[in-house]
């Protein structure tokens, strides 16, 4: 699983660097933004810019950052999601549940 | 003359091996003859159900298992759409599952739902030579 972590300010911006959040790299993931949180960085920003497909599993740990983050008075956006991608939000009504931006910088200007 | 694609595959029991059959769904919907529809959203939902079906099987039924096998058949007649994973478990009765509560913000339960969606038909049964078989049907437009 490949992530590129980088703090932007008081937000932690993560690159999701994989084609596909899926079963098999969505239990990692979830593990690197745990490693987050207990250092105390609870604002993060999830770019999806290169990731092409995610499974129930993927948007499972998703779920996961974002309600580690709302239990520690902080707060999981996303950005950069491809219409396929997008569309797997609509169809679990997830994309009411979280902030979508269309870029980074958008995503962590809303902070 | 009707379009047939008959794809088998067998592979080990790790989901390692979901984005293989994945793409290999994903390249059986853009080699279709006379789909009208958007084929890179069919592509999507295939490789979607695949994976879905899959994780499930080496997971749940297959209890992950890595000596165990889950075998994938895709199969095109005409504008039948047919996905059969089979597995070597207990059973995992996945379509006696409810669907999710969207309102209760839940981790798990989105993969059948998912299926149930995307897919015109869906059963799981038990295979006389053991394990179980989950088949889904789609009618193409």
């Amino acid at each position: 699983m490949i992530v590129r972590i980088e703090e932007k300010g008081a937000v932690v911006l993560i690159e999701v660097k994989e084609e596909r959040l899926d079963a098999h790299n969505s239990g990692e993931f979830k593990g690197q933004m745990l490693n987050l949180f207990e250092e105390g960085k609870n604002d993060l920003v999830v770019d999806l810019q290169e990731v092409r497909f995610v499974d129930s599993s993927g948007l499972g740990a998703l779920v996961s950052g974002f309600k580690n983050a709302s239990a520690r008075n902080g707060n999981l956006k996303l950005c950069g999601l491809q219409p396929q991608v997008k569309s797997m939000f609509e169809l679990t009504r997830l994309h009411r549940v979280f902030e979508i931006f269309p870029g980074a910088q958008e995503a962590l200007a809303s902070f | 003359m009707r379009e047939k694609i008959e794809v088998n595959i067998k592979v080990p029991n790790q989901t390692r091996y979901l984005g293989l059959i994945g793409k290999i769904g994903e390249d059986v919907a853009r080699a279709l003859r006379k789909y009208k529809g958007d084929r890179e959203e069919l592509a999507y939902h295939i490789n979607l159900v695949l994976t879905e079906a899959m994780a499930n099987a080496i997971r749940h039924a297959n209890e992950g298992d890595p000596e165990k096998e889950v075998h994938i058949t895709i199969t095109i007649m005409g504008r039948s759409l047919n996905i059969k994973v089979y597995d070597q478990g207990q059973g995992f009765d996945i379509c006696s599952l409810p669907s999710p509560d969207f309102k209760n913000l839940d981790e798990h339960g989105r993969g059948v739902y998912i299926i149930r969606s995307l897919m015109d038909q869906v059963t799981y049964r038990k295979v006389k030579r053991g394990g179980h078989v989950l088949e889904m049907i789609k009618t193409l437009q």
